[in-house]
Order: C-alpha cells, then structure tokens, then sequence
C-alpha cells in the first residue's frame, strides 16, 4: 500500500501501520454483515450534474506568481528530473 | 478611558464601529496584543497577520468617516482555519510539505469576510490536513484547551475553537469533514456550525474529502454564528458544488422560539457517553419541552455505522486528493535520481504519520480486488444512513445529540491509538455522510470541569430551524464558565 501511495515505511513504521490500519479495518467488519443488495450507493451528497460555465474570457491566476512557488522552475515551466532514458 | 473590546461578541463590536464609538483600529490591536501575549502558551495561531489586520481595519474606518457602510462585520476581528487559502500569505495546512506555501489565490468566504468588513488577525492550527480530533497531528506543535492547558481543544479546526474561546477573536472559521468544527467546538465550550453541503463555497479550501468538507463559523454566541453564516454562504460559480438555491434570512427568525416544533432525541447517539454528558442532553431537551417543543425519542439505527463508513470513504477520498503533493508545482521537494524517487521522498518527509495512515487505508480501500468490498460497501451504508435519517425527518423537524461522547480530554490520552481518537467522532459523522447541516452549542460543564455541548441536526437547508431550536438551548443553557488560563 506504502509503495502505491509512494511512500516510504522504515521497518518499524511498517509493523506500526500494519497494526493499526488491521485494527481500523476490524472496526469496519460491523458494516460488511449489513445487507446492502437493494441500496445504490452514494458518492456524493448532492444530485450532481455537469456545470459549465459561459464561454468567455475570464481572468487566470498570475503565471508568474504560481511560478514563484514551484521548487524548480525556467521559462515559466515546472523542471523536474529526468523522466525519459538517453537515445539509443 | 474606553472600556476594552475584548469579550465582546461580533453584533456588538459591528455597531461600535458602525456608529463610530470605537474604530476598528483600536479593535484590532486590542485583539492582536491579547494575542501576542497570551497565545505563546495556547498556540492556536500559526501566523499573525498584524500588518494586513491593521490595513484592513484602517479601510473600514475609512468607510465609516466618508458614510460609507463598511457591511455586517465591521472592524470584527476573524481568525482563520489554515487551511484556507489566503494570496500572499503562508498557508500550511499545518503540514511541512506546504511549509512556505504562498498561495496565489484566495478562498471565496475570506473575501466575503473581508467585503464585509471583518479583519482577519492571522492562521489558526489544525490537525494536518484536518485529519484529526485533537489538534496533536499539527506539524507545528499542538493547541492546548484555554480551560485547561493540560488538554487538548479538540479538532482538526482546534486552533480556531480554542481562539474563539480565549477571546482572542469574537468569530473564526473553520472546516468540518466528520465532526471537525463542533467537536472543538465542544470541547472549548463555544458555538460551531456545520451548514448543508453545498451552502458554503469550498473555492480555496484545502481539499480532504471533498463529498464531505464545508466550511462554517465558530462564535461564543448562537446569533454571532448565524451573523457569520450569512456573510460566507451563497453560490459560487468557482465551487461546482455549491448549491444556486438561495440563502434563507438567518438571523430574522432566530427568536422565534420552539413552541409545536418537533424534537427527536437520538437513542443510539446517547448510549455510552460519559455520564455527566448524558444528564446535560437530558436538560437541554426537558428545557425545550418547558419552551414548547415537542420532544420525544428516536431510534436512527444507521447512524451506529457511520464510523465505519466514514473512516473507508474519508481515508479513500484523501488518498486521492493528496495524490498532488507531489514536489512538482509546490510544495516541499526531496530531490531523488529519477521523478518516482522524487515523488517517494518528498511525501515521505513531507507528510506527518496520521496522514500517511489515512493515504494507505484510502489507498486500500480504493485498490483492484478490496474496492467493492471496501469503498463500495461503505457508499451503500452511507445510502442507508440518508435513509435513515430522512425517516427520522419524517416526523421530527430536528433531531438532538451529544456533539462528543466526552468532555475534553489529557493531551497525549489518545494519540497512540488511532481508533480511540477516531470514536470521538462518532456523533457528528453521520451528519457528514448525509450532507446535512448540523451545530454544537454549549450547555454547562461536565467531566473534570470541562465544557459539554448539546448538538442539533437538521435536514438539508434546515438552517432556519436549527438556528431557532439552538437559540432556544442557548438560552436554557446553565449559565457556568470555567476562568479562561490568562483569567
């Protein structure tokens, strides 16, 4: 779970976490014996339907005020490491 | 000499400054030294803004000298959740992976604060990302209680209650997903509201569980909270969840009292509170009987769930909104040899463990093969507690709880059990689930001689009669304070 919500566990956390998200989940075995077959569920408190908005020019935030708060940046771009591997 | 305005509520400091009594200048930095003095020991402020706090109370005293009418908050000092975002002014969520965050925007109900004329003091604590009951999983230290600094003010909007409570501000806001504005509201002995999902707009509040987050005041009286809410409630087109139903007169009819309104004690919210917790929901409906209402009981059996549902949904939620911590945009960077290794030690320094614990137990819940069993399972209870609820409704106008099962707490008592803190949510979840409006409001004292408070639940846009029925317990309520620390 660590790995797909990129995290890192030391070995003691792991035991630690491993402990309480049993002990969390043996809590929820109260709703898993509950008949549910006739219920949809619910995402969402409110009937929710598509909004759009008026197709006109409104303003945006300020490019260079979000740039400002990147950890790395150039040209108005985000830098990041390397994502792709050198040419063959 | 002018008597001091600290103690005051926010209608009172309003007319003072409207009627050009006292400026909203000499507010301001009566509030602010209280606050320098006093909050090193509570810490319930992450930042003061003193600076903007006395522009901003200088612009309303403008208006007053030209006639202008500076509007309903006029020169009332707020304090603001930190997880509201504020442009140009360090957000943190009390996180270090937004620590030195400026955030380029603003949230909707601070600019509607400020057009209002209140002046915004500063950043108050949280749980990080208002994941938690007690304010402890700050990254910047807990908040302690002003009534007992020996325990915790509740939480995650804890910094913001304990504020209120201290007199440090006369109104705050904060957030609430499972409980996070009336448990500390509770537990510091003041007034906290949750409106309908969809009243206020979340435009510029840090996401957690977005089907469950709303934003809602907190204030030491019932009509100083319907002031607030009706300043920050409204549509938004910037929050495609905000309801474009319009927003009832909230304050007109708050003294309307409770005679022939019908009043549901929920059974299954009362069994196993602390004792002394018990015995104050039982005066507040017996004083609702005297004022007219008609009080009985009422089972709502899904509301027994709603911990189990929510700490599946809220976590699976979370997993999934926290996903943009990535060190890319904002933020903290770890830097690592490729953009994974980046995005592993970023998040792995950044985040605090109760919020890693949440990210994995959503993760989980979302994951192919536990999906159905997990997430899936937990929306169809969440049917069933809407179900449930709009049974009660049927014959109830508003239904009546505990807010917690216990008074304050010791800090430290539950931190090393998650499922522990997790419980002392467990009457105001279920109101998350549904999207309901629901408010806690202090009735006297309890256990070691902290605040109880009595809360009220209403169906969707309710808030009419919520206000009046809590008006209506306010008034009943024993009228006993504990002395505040610096008392």
């Amino acid at each position: 779970m660590a790995n797909l919500a990129k995290l890192a566990l030391s070995e003691e956390e792991e035991l630690m976490y491993t402990g309480q998200l049993a002990a969390i989940l043996d809590h929820a075995r109260d709703i898993m014996a509950l008949d549910t077959a006739d219920l949809s569920p619910t995402a969402h408190p409110l009937e929710l339907r598509n909004v759009f908005r008026r197709d006109v020019e409104t303003p945006s935030l300020d490019r260079d005020e979000v740039m400002s708060q990147a950890p790395a940046a150039e040209e108005g771009r985000f830098m990041v490491p390397r994502i792709l591997g050198e040419a063959p | 000499m002018t008597p001091s305005t600290v103690g005051l509520g926010a209608a009172e400091i309003a007319k003072l400054v409207r009627s050009k009594q006292i400026s909203a200048q000499e507010v301001a930095e009566e509030h602010l030294a209280l606050v320098r003095l006093q909050d090193p020991v509570l810490n319930s402020f992450l930042q003061i803004t003193d600076d903007a706090a006395i522009a901003s109370a200088k612009a309303v005293d403008a208006k007053v000298a030209k006639g202008e009418d500076p509007g309903e908050l006029a020169g009332v000092p707020v304090a603001l959740k930190d997880n509201l975002v504020t442009r140009g002014f360090a957000t943190t969520c009390a996180s270090q992976i937004l620590k030195g965050w400026r955030p380029p925007y603003t949230a909707t109900v601070v600019e509607k604060i400020t057009r209002a004329g209140g002046v915004v003091l500063g950043k108050t604590n949280l749980d990080e990302f208002a994941m938690g009951s007690s304010t402890e999983n700050s990254s910047f230290g807990p908040t302690r209680n002003p009534y007992d600094l020996n325990r915790v003010p509740g939480g995650s909007s804890g910094g913001s209650a304990a504020a209120v409570a201290a007199r440090f501000a006369p109104l705050a806001l904060g957030s609430d997903t499972g409980g996070s504005i009336r448990q500390p509201a509770a537990l510091c002995g003041i007034v906290g509201v949750k409106p309908t999902y969809g009243m206020v707009s979340r435009y510029g509040l840090i996401a957690f569980a977005s089907s469950l987050d709303q934003i809602g005041p907190f204030a030491r009286s019932v009509k100083d909270a319907a002031l607030m809410l009706q300043v920050i409630a409204g549509h938004d087109p910037r929050d495609s969840t905000s309801l474009e139903s319009g927003v009832p007169d909230l304050l007109s009819d708050i003294d309307g009292g409770v005679e022939g309104l019908r009043i549901g004690i929920i059974e299954e919210l009362i069994d196993g509170v602390a004792p002394m917790v018990g015995s104050a929901i039982a005066e507040a409906a017996n004083s609702l009987s005297a004022q007219g209402a008609k009080v009985e009981y009422v089972s709502v059996p899904a509301v027994r769930y709603g911990l189990s549902a929510y700490y599946l949904i809220a976590p699976a939620e979370a997993s999934s909104n926290l996903a943009r911590y990535d060190g890319v945009r904002y933020g903290l960077r770890v830097a690592g040899q490729d953009m994974n290794e980046t995005y592993i030690s970023s998040r792995t320094k950044g985040f605090g463990p109760e919020v890693k614990r949440r990210i994995m137990l959503g993760t989980f819940a979302l994951s192919s093969g536990y999906y159905d069993a997990y997430y899936g399972k937990a929306q169809k209870v969440r049917t069933m507690i809407i179900n449930s609820f709009q049974k009660a409704y049927e014959r109830f106008d508003v239904l009546l709880s505990p807010t917690a099962p216990t008074t304050a707490f010791e800090l430290g008592a539950k931190a090393a059990d998650p499922l522990s803190m997790y419980l002392s949510d467990v009457c105001t979840i279920p109101t998350n689930l549904a999207g309901h409006p629901a408010m806690s409001v202090p009735y006297g004292l309890g256990e070691n001689e902290m605040p109880i408070g009595v809360q009220i639940l209403a169906p969707a846009l309710g808030e009419v009669n919520m206000l009046r029925v809590a008006r209506a317990v306010e008034k009943g309520s024993p009228l006993i304070r504990r002395k505040l620390f610096w008392e």
